[in-house]
């Protein structure tokens, strides 16, 4: 086991390299620089424009801000944002809770209705039940997010007057960020009113977030499950007589995870990702709504900062993921 | 405090009974609360700094002043912070008074112990005229950019402090536009009293990231890309506003803010898409306001270049143009024709000006006059972005692009990326192009010298290259002579040239929107597009 992690641990090395290299690569392949960014139809002094230039240190050849970069990084140092002058650590860590929370509930929902529906489809193969659970799932997998999010805004914020349109509390809550988790930090300050507010404002985003994952799992689920449905032991377990539930749940369902747990890891990638287009659409303050408008802003250590980050964040969620499998499923070992 | 890690389930327990037996407390406390729903997040808390709309509608609009103002809705240049003026007859001597018993805001670090006065405007000058200013600069990056990009430096030669409510600007030369200068967001007057403290604290940035203003609102709190509150400053030389909080409810997305604006989780909102305009004017709760715009969106033609060196050719394609079609098609008849650079609201506007009529067949002869009788090949590039003025470049550009066809100019659309499409502007790399201008100031100043000024030739701004020596003499006296009138009639005379020479195909000024709900009173539209809340109220 400890061979493993040391193996996946050294491979972090290479990966951070080319994390930052296409990182760095990709936002400087994108035609503009963040200061003429700022400079609008007036255009710039062009005494200001070459001071701040050099202050950003672009005017340096690219090779070199490169260097210098992954330098910076590697002594622990982000740099600050070139709009707000804030550091980038210090930007990510107050808005990623925000993001967390998302990525949570998103998930929670899409295994607490994906696992089950999958079993059903599963079990009740080539059944109008299975045929429901596939379709709604690969609508729900093909629905763009963005449109999928105004769909459900219009539906039930605008039309049915049930959820909040968007961010993430009503505004005349001010709640004091000691977590930076909304529901949390609601339930430290003791008001449930509070408390209510942040959980509604969350059921818009963790639908439209959620249901990719959900499909993918659903799918995933109902694969898994058939093939181990099929195999002998669970054919043993039936003629031994348990109860159906048993036989599903406890023998069949546990086998079947392991690739669904694997899914669900390549999930965290997916939701961080997804969560750029759902934070826009409900005005969610994480990182997602973060990272796009230091894309349009060319902001380039917030846009490095921030993939690096998530990317960092990514690899350990797999590692975690990896080492699971084991817990899951003793028969396989690392080492 | 509680450190998250060792909260038991048991404490969750217990804070959720409590909270649960206090909510009733928390019901109705947002009495007098408006909710602005703006586009996006400021830049930062200062005024000096930025130069984007979304930050000075967030700091320098509710919590800042400068000495003098512009009247709402209109660009006339009123008392503010300064009670009254005097010009010297050599128009390079401004003497302001200054109001007295203003009282500036204050927070947990700072209570101010003295009202405005002349330090205070000192100060705030100084601050970004004298590169060894103890807080002239603390961080990388820092610029302070309309005043750089103004070139202030040039025009303003010192300022003196005659006694404590009497200050004196000297200029290097009359620049009768000075005046409007001063109403702009970037000559917001700051604390000298609150820099020192926090300078004696050791923590001078701070008070470039919590706001001290004179302004109708203090800083409550903001949560980063989420809200910004303020709260109504009882002390407000103007008059306490009539609502007691002011929350910016940062929505990005334009039909999440139009959802929040119909549900009532904001009570304004800040630019509404044009395609949603029809359905809030049938909303019998929201009330849809427009404005003409202080802006103008038209084509140059890069005079350096063949064949736009010819003016028969300039004034062949405008007459070639039609506007009409133009604005019905890409404004939605959200806008008016131009024929000036300069939009009709702006005084000194010249009225008399004969628009080039839609007339191909004058086109084609003024063409062939200029040795083009077979047209020619062209890139026209477009804008690849939506602008206040100018809603659908591609849409603009495909109907010119028909338009010219017909008189045998041949236009290959062409564009970049939007920072990259003003960045190769300023080479001169283009033969014509679609551009256009929002004003900051009203003054007409504003318009002719960095859009048609031999100036801004070099400095990439005259997207057209067109220096003209009778105009930039036309401009260059009207903004040295100091009464309106005179400079008005100096400003029409300049205007029959910009017609005649045709630089540009002046295309349109758009009009702007803000949407808001029935029961918000007192609203009124600002002509240099800032959302102004002192004066609203909420009835039902």
């Amino acid at each position: 086991m400890l061979r493993f992690v040391l193996r996946r641990l050294a491979l972090i090395v290479p990966t951070f390299l080319g994390v930052t290299l296409l990182a760095f690569a990709l936002i400087h392949l994108i035609p503009g620089d963040p200061v003429e960014n700022v400079s609008g139809e007036r255009g710039m002094d062009p005494a200001r424009r070459a001071r701040l230039m050099h202050e950003f240190g672009l005017d340096r050849p690219l090779a070199v801000q490169y260097a210098s970069y992954v330098g910076q990084v590697l002594r622990g140092d982000l740099g600050s944002s070139l709009t707000t002058h804030e550091s980038v650590a210090h930007e990510f860590a107050t808005l990623f809770p925000a993001t967390v929370e998302l990525a949570t509930f998103a998930l929670l929902f899409a295994l607490a209705v994906g696992l089950p529906a999958g079993v059903i489809a599963a079990v009740k193969r080539n059944t109008p039940a299975d045929y429901a659970v596939m379709g709604v799932s690969l609508t729900g997998y093909s629905m763009p997010i963005f449109w999928w999010a105004l769909l459900l805004i219009l539906f039930f914020s605008v039309h049915l007057g049930w959820t909040p349109v968007s961010g993430r509390i009503a505004v005349q809550y001010d709640v004091p960020a000691l977590t930076g988790f909304m529901l949390l930090d609601t339930l430290l300050a003791g008001d449930a009113a509070a408390f209510r507010s942040a959980l509604s404002h969350l059921v818009l985003p963790t639908i439209a977030l959620g249901t990719i994952p959900l499909a993918v799992i659903a799918r995933m689920t109902r694969s898994a499950m058939l093939e181990v449905l099929r195999e002998d032991f669970v054919r043993a377990a039936r003629a031994k007589g348990l109860p159906r539930w048993r036989v599903i749940v406890v023998h069949a369902l546990r086998n079947a995870l392991i690739p669904v747990v694997t899914v669900v890891g390549l999930q965290v990638g997916l939701l961080l990702s997804g969560a750029i287009l759902t934070e826009t659409i409900f005005s969610w303050p994480g990182v997602g709504n973060w990272l796009i408008h230091g894309v349009q802003s060319r902001d380039y250590p917030v846009v490095q900062g921030g993939i690096l980050l998530i990317a960092a964040i990514v690899i350990v969620v797999n590692l975690v993921v990896d080492m699971l499998y084991g817990v899951i499923n003793p028969r396989i070992r690392h080492g | 405090m509680m450190r998250v890690e060792n909260v038991s389930p048991r404490t969750v327990l217990a804070a959720v009974a409590l909270a649960i037996s206090l909510c009733a407390a928390f019901a109705a406390s947002a009495k007098g609360t408006l909710v602005y729903c703006s586009e996006g997040s400021p830049e930062g808390f200062q005024p000096q700094f930025f130069s984007t709309g979304t930050t000075f509608d967030a700091v320098s609009v509710p919590m800042f002043n400068r000495l003098v103002q512009f009247e709402i809705g209109t660009t006339n240049i009123v008392p503010a912070l300064a009670e009254s003026w005097t010009v010297a007859p050599d128009g390079k001597t401004y003497t302001f008074k200054l109001r007295k018993g203003v009282a500036f805001h204050s927070n947990a670090n700072f209570k101010p112990t003295r009202d405005f006065n002349a330090d205070d405007v000192l100060f705030s000058w100084y601050r970004m005229a004298d590169d060894s200013h103890p807080f002239h600069k603390f961080t990388a990056g820092q610029t302070f950019a309309y005043f750089d990009d103004m070139g202030m430096k040039n025009i303003v030669g010192k300022v003196e402090k005659l006694d404590d409510y009497t200050v004196r600007f000297v200029l290097k030369r009359p620049e009768a536009p000075f005046l409007a200068d001063m109403a702009m967001d970037f000559a917001s007057i700051l604390s000298k009293e609150y820099f020192d403290a926090m300078m004696k604290k050791g923590t001078p940035n701070a008070a470039d990231v919590y706001p001290i203003g004179t302004g109708p609102f203090e800083f409550v709190s903001y949560q980063k890309d989420a809200t910004i509150r303020y709260r109504a400053f009882d002390r407000y030389w103007n008059g306490r506003p009539k609502i007691d909080n002011l929350i910016y409810s940062i929505t990005r997305d334009a039909t999440a803010r139009y959802a929040k604006l119909k549900t009532g989780e904001c009570q304004v909102m800040a630019f509404p898409k044009p395609a949603d305009l029809d359905a809030m004017r049938k909303d019998r709760d929201l009330v849809v306001q427009r404005k003409e715009g202080l802006n103008v969106g038209y084509i140059a033609f890069n005079v350096e270049k063949k064949p736009f060196d010819s003016k028969l050719v300039r004034q062949a394609l405008n007459y070639a143009t039609n506007k009409e079609a133009i604005l019905k098609a890409v404004y939605e008849g959200n806008g008016q024709v131009a024929k000036n650079p300069i939009p009709p609201i702006l005084w000194g506007y010249n009225d008399a000006v004969q628009d080039y009529a839609y007339d191909p067949a004058k086109a084609k002869a003024l063409l062939a006059q200029a040795g083009y009788a077979n047209g020619f090949e062209i890139d026209l590039w477009y804008l690849p972005v939506t602008r206040p003025y100018n809603p659908d470049g591609k849409r603009m550009a495909e109907l010119i692009q028909a338009d010219w066809a017909k008189v045998g100019v041949r236009a290959n659309l062409v564009t970049y990326e939007w920072a990259e499409y003003r960045k190769r502007s300023k080479t001169g790399e283009q033969a014509v192009m679609m551009f256009g201008w929002s004003g900051d100031n009203g003054d007409p100043d504003n318009f002719f010298v960095p859009l048609l000024g031999c100036e801004a030739v070099k400095g990439g701004g005259n997207v057209s290259r067109w220096c003209n020596k009778p105009f930039e003499d036309l401009i260059i006296k009207a903004a040295q002579t100091p009464q309106q009138a005179d400079r008005a009639k100096l400003y029409e005379q300049a205007q029959v040239i910009v017609h005649d020479e045709a630089p540009w195909i002046p295309i349109a000024h758009s009009v702007r929107f803000d949407a808001l709900r029935k029961e918000v009173h007192g609203y009124r539209m600002d002509a240099t597009a800032h959302h102004y809340f002192d004066k609203v109220d909420l009835a039902p």
